[in-house]
């Protein structure tokens, strides 16, 4: 249904009326004045409570669990436990389906859910967890990626699980039970003899941590099972695979399970995929009551974490100073279940070879289990976590070569339509461009204050996930419009954005139009909120349903002035034909012969055409430090930051550049002081008091945010996604400016004042 | 017990436990659910309620220590429709994303510029550190609280 408005590059900046413009936030009124609703916020009539016990063990048998005193104590409904389970399916994973929503007969980390208490209040149920008396026999543990690795290791899983049944995820079926949960590997060219043929290779292991999203909301969802089937309001970033996760779980159709999702409290992949919706549905299904489940911080953090990465890697050059070979081995610990650890496997190994020409690569890449919290996506992932090592090797080069670190990017880079790897999409930015912009903002030329670095990274990352998106528009008669869409608002603006390009197509005022969703009962299918698909995938689909709107205004207007609807020209906001002018709302009436009538118009998008190959775009990320270095402490300080956001067409500047100082910020949270420390079987530091995030007061000394709008993206008017981009390359940028700073390469993360500080003393 | 007090301009008198936080009873007894609870140990500053005009973390601060005292929510900010101009400066500065962190981060601002009618970036700075947010990186929000003084100051002037 492409029409020539969705062909990018179809109107340029200047031309646009809503589009393109820093258009106040569609949730602004309800933000600011504490009226949004978020699924923490949800209460259902009659509604009880849901408290979790936690495994005290990483890795033990469940040897009984006695709930009966528990069930005893006042104002309790009842206690689910892995053995009550008979009559559903209780194991969910969109990738590998190995995750039950209690433990069933062992446990695999400290904190894993063994038992629900289901109370009147959230005090009755919290007070008779103590009062659950399971007994367990520990099982020898694997604690890290060497261990779980080693021959004769304790497995995590006994048994191998049927992959997913979500499309995407066919080939990620684990055959044979051992620790490694994902198993990736390619190459291209021939390696060893690039190698060989090298002027300099360089070689290091680097270390990634264990990090934590920090969604403000913590994972909360309301679940009513009844006889009309199930709803769920919930915190996901992806009702839809929530949905068919739930609708397998408890064997009802996807049209009785209905999820809905309401302001989403932060996300950052950290709430993308099934997470307590399958526990929270489980205990309403006991109790045949509405019943919510608020995880507090502490329980979230031993929710969900970030692959954290060990990456041995090499990469040569020929004396020229071109890219010869990148070889890379990753090893991601992805914990106790695998989540999306399987996506983010094979996105690492991709993302590792960055947006240059390499005529030789190879790549193995493997995630494997652990008895520790599980690890799914956040912001970025597989590129934040190889684009460290990569980003700080090519510097190492260009200091073998004596040449300027962007110098020899700009060598290297490829161009737009060039490919960086075999079988995907040719890249659709222009590094280049982005990174003269970069250099320029850095001021890289002018001299530096001792103790002063600057450093700058830049990474591509397949992105935009499955292009499977649907949405509809409905336009009413009174001239006001509205989209359905299953998108997610997580704080990043979807709902703002599907506003504008929709105002902009059906030329109503800003607002007369309104988003409604995600809710399953009415959104058209979305695939999913993440790997920043939105604005191109269910912008573009938008865009196509108020064209193909448009399309039946057309036919309706040429009945009722009397012509056929070739000769119709299209207006801003109605058509004309020759003297006659009608408006969309006349156009409606005219036809309808009444007022309060709407027409409805629809777009799917589907693998074919220009979305055929895959990634649907590449996101740019493209950033730039400046620190200076204290060597009596090792603190860090941030003089400068910057960010080019390659985005094809910004829908709102000032929304994109915001998506880009987060993204950047959360870079420096993890580049400097963000890491989940293990002790043991034990997390040290899973509270917001010990895991440090980023505060006013490590705001950058000046930061410059930068948009490249080349229209270049298969989005609407040539938009592509932002958001993660301007996170993958700070911690390289970071270790690179400490390393002009000091003369010391740090190849482990957060780049701590201690870690620093020894570092400096070790140099000398 | 019995606790009364005065909550956005309205006196309220509520059987409550001991034990009960001043976030726990605003949200869950007041039905003000702009209260937003995340870290409930005092570092995030999301439940950030104004007792007095002064700012509190209302996860860890005993409904009872607001007996006949004047507690702020951010829905008792706006006058109906009509914003505050914090709120106001908020949405012309993208200050916020997710939203999550910003009914406390509006009633901190407004309570430093009850302070400090024309903070510098520093004095903002120091003053606000205890409100994290996740999204923005900040910036915005310290261009929205510079904006929200100027407005402050023209309202004065009007007045």
């Amino acid at each position: 249904m492409t029409g020539e408005h969705g062909r990018p590059g179809r109107k340029k900046p200047g031309e646009f009326h809503v589009v393109n413009h820093s258009v106040p936030r569609e949730d602004g009124f309800a933000k600011v004045t504490g009226r949004a609703v978020y699924a923490s916020d949800v209460r259902l009539d009659g509604m009880a409570y849901a408290k979790v016990a936690r495994s005290p063990y990483a890795h033990a048998r469940i040897v009984s669990i006695n709930t009966s005193e528990a069930e005893r104590q006042p104002g309790v409904l009842a206690v689910l436990t892995g053995n009550d389970l008979a009559g559903i399916d209780p194991y969910y994973g969109h990738a590998v389906k190995d995750h039950p929503l209690l433990a069933i007969g062992k446990v695999r980390f400290l904190g894993e859910p063994v038992a629900a208490v289901i109370a009147e209040t959230e005090r009755a149920a919290y007070e008779a967890l103590e009062f659950i008396e399971a007994e367990y026999e520990e099982l020898p543990t694997v604690l890290d990626v060497d261990h779980a690795l080693a021959e004769d290791a304790p497995l995590v899983h006994e048994k191998a699980y049927l992959g997913g049944a979500f499309r995407g995820f066919e080939d990620d079926k684990t055959h044979k039970a051992s620790n490694i949960c994902q198993n990736i590997h390619f190459e291209w060219g021939d390696v060893t003899a690039a190698f060989e043929q090298a002027a300099h290779v360089v070689e290091g292991e680097f270390y990634f941590p264990m990090a934590y999203a920090y969604a403000m909301e913590p994972y909360v969802s309301v679940a009513d099972y009844s006889a009309n089937g199930l709803t769920v309001y919930s915190s996901a970033q992806h009702p839809f695979i929530v949905r068919h996760d739930l609708s397998k779980i408890f064997g009802l159709p996807l049209n009785r399970v209905r999820l809905v999702v309401p302001f989403v409290g932060g996300g950052y992949g950290s709430k993308s995929y099934t997470k307590i919706e399958p526990l929270t549905s489980a205990c309403s299904w006991k109790v045949q009551r509405p019943v919510k489940l608020q995880l507090s911080v502490e329980e979230a953090m031993l929710t969900i974490r970030n692959d954290d990465a060990r990456v041995r890697v090499r990469t040569a050059v020929d004396a020229e100073g071109r890219l010869l070979a990148r070889e890379a081995m990753i090893h991601l610990n992805t914990g106790a279940y695998a989540e999306n650890s399987p996506l983010v496997a094979k996105k690492a190994a991709n993302r590792i070879i960055g947006p240059y020409r390499i005529p030789n690569v190879r790549v193995h890449c493997l995630a494997v289990y652990t008895n520790t919290v599980p690890a799914s996506s956040f912001r970025g992932f597989g590129a934040t976590q190889v684009t460290f090592p990569g980003e700080s090797q090519m510097d190492e080069l260009a200091e073998k070569l004596k040449t300027d670190p962007i110098e020899f990017r700009q060598n290297n880079l490829a161009a737009r339509g060039e490919s960086v790897h075999p079988g995907l999409r040719a890249l659709d930015a222009d590094l280049s461009g982005d990174l003269a912009m970069l250099a320029e903002a850095l001021e890289t030329r002018k001299p530096l204050p001792p103790n002063h670095g600057w450093g700058v990274g830049v990474s591509a990352s397949d992105a935009g996930s499955d292009p499977v998106t649907s949405a509809l528009v409905q336009v009413y008669g009174d001239g006001s419009v509205s989209v359905l869409t299953g998108s997610t608002e997580m704080g990043q603006g979807s709902h703002s954005v599907l506003r504008q390009i929709a105002a902009e197509e059906m030329g109503a005022p800003i607002e007369k139009v309104r988003v409604v969703g995600p809710d399953t009962a009415i959104s058209p299918f979305e695939r999913s909120t993440g790997a920043s698909r939105t604005t191109t995938l269910m912008g573009r689909a938008v865009l196509e349903a108020c064209q193909e709107a448009i399309e039946q205004l057309k036919n309706m207007a040429a009945e009722a002035m009397k012509t056929t609807p070739q000769r119709l020209t299209v207006e801003r906001g109605g058509v004309a034909y020759q003297d006659q002018r009608l408006t969309w709302p006349e156009v409606l009436h005219r036809y309808f012969g009444m007022s309060g009538c709407s027409i409805v118009g629809r777009a799917y998008l589907r693998r074919v055409g220009d979305l055929c190959m895959l990634p649907v775009f590449w996101e740019i990320g493209c950033t730039g430090v400046e620190v200076s270095v204290d060597p009596e402490t090792g603190r860090i300080k941030v003089e400068k930051l910057a960010t080019v956001g390659d985005v094809g067409l910004a829908i709102n500047p000032a929304m994109a550049e915001g998506q880009d100082l987060g993204a950047a910020t959360m870079g420096l949270g993890i580049g400097l002081y963000e890491e989940l420390t293990y002790e043991g079987q034990q997390l040290l530091n899973g509270n917001l008091l010990d895991y440090r995030v980023p505060r006013f007061s490590d705001l950058a000394a000046k930061t410059e945010l930068m948009l490249a709008e080349n229209q270049d993206g298969v989005g609407p008017y040539g938009a592509k996604g932002g958001g993660e981009g301007s996170l993958n390359p700070v911690p390289a940028c970071l270790a690179n400016a400490v390393y002009r700073a000091t003369g010391v390469r740090l190849r482990r993360l957060p780049l701590t004042p201690e870690r620093v500080w020894q570092a400096l003393r070790k140099h000398g | 017990m019995k606790l009364s007090f005065e909550v956005n301009g309205r006196p309220v008198a509520l059987e409550i436990e001991p034990q009960e936080t001043l976030a726990e009873v605003l949200r869950n007894r007041c039905q003000l659910t702009g209260v937003k609870i995340s870290c409930e140990v005092q570092v995030c500053g999301s439940c950030t309620t104004l007792v007095d005009g002064q700012p509190v973390s209302a996860c860890t601060f005993l409904a009872y220590e607001a007996r006949n005292r004047r507690v702020t929510t951010i829905e008792g900010l706006s006058n109906g429709a009509r914003l505050h101009p914090m709120q106001r400066a908020f949405i012309e500065e993208f200050a916020f994303q997710c939203g999550f962190c910003t009914p406390g981060m509006i009633l901190a601002a407004t309570a430093l510029l009850a302070e400090n009618p024309d903070p510098t970036d520093a004095e903002i700075v120091s003053y606000m550190d205890g409100n994290l947010c996740r999204c923005t990186g900040y910036l915005p929000i310290v261009k929205a609280i510079h904006r929200a003084a100027g407005l402050l100051r023209e309202e004065k002037g009007n007045a």
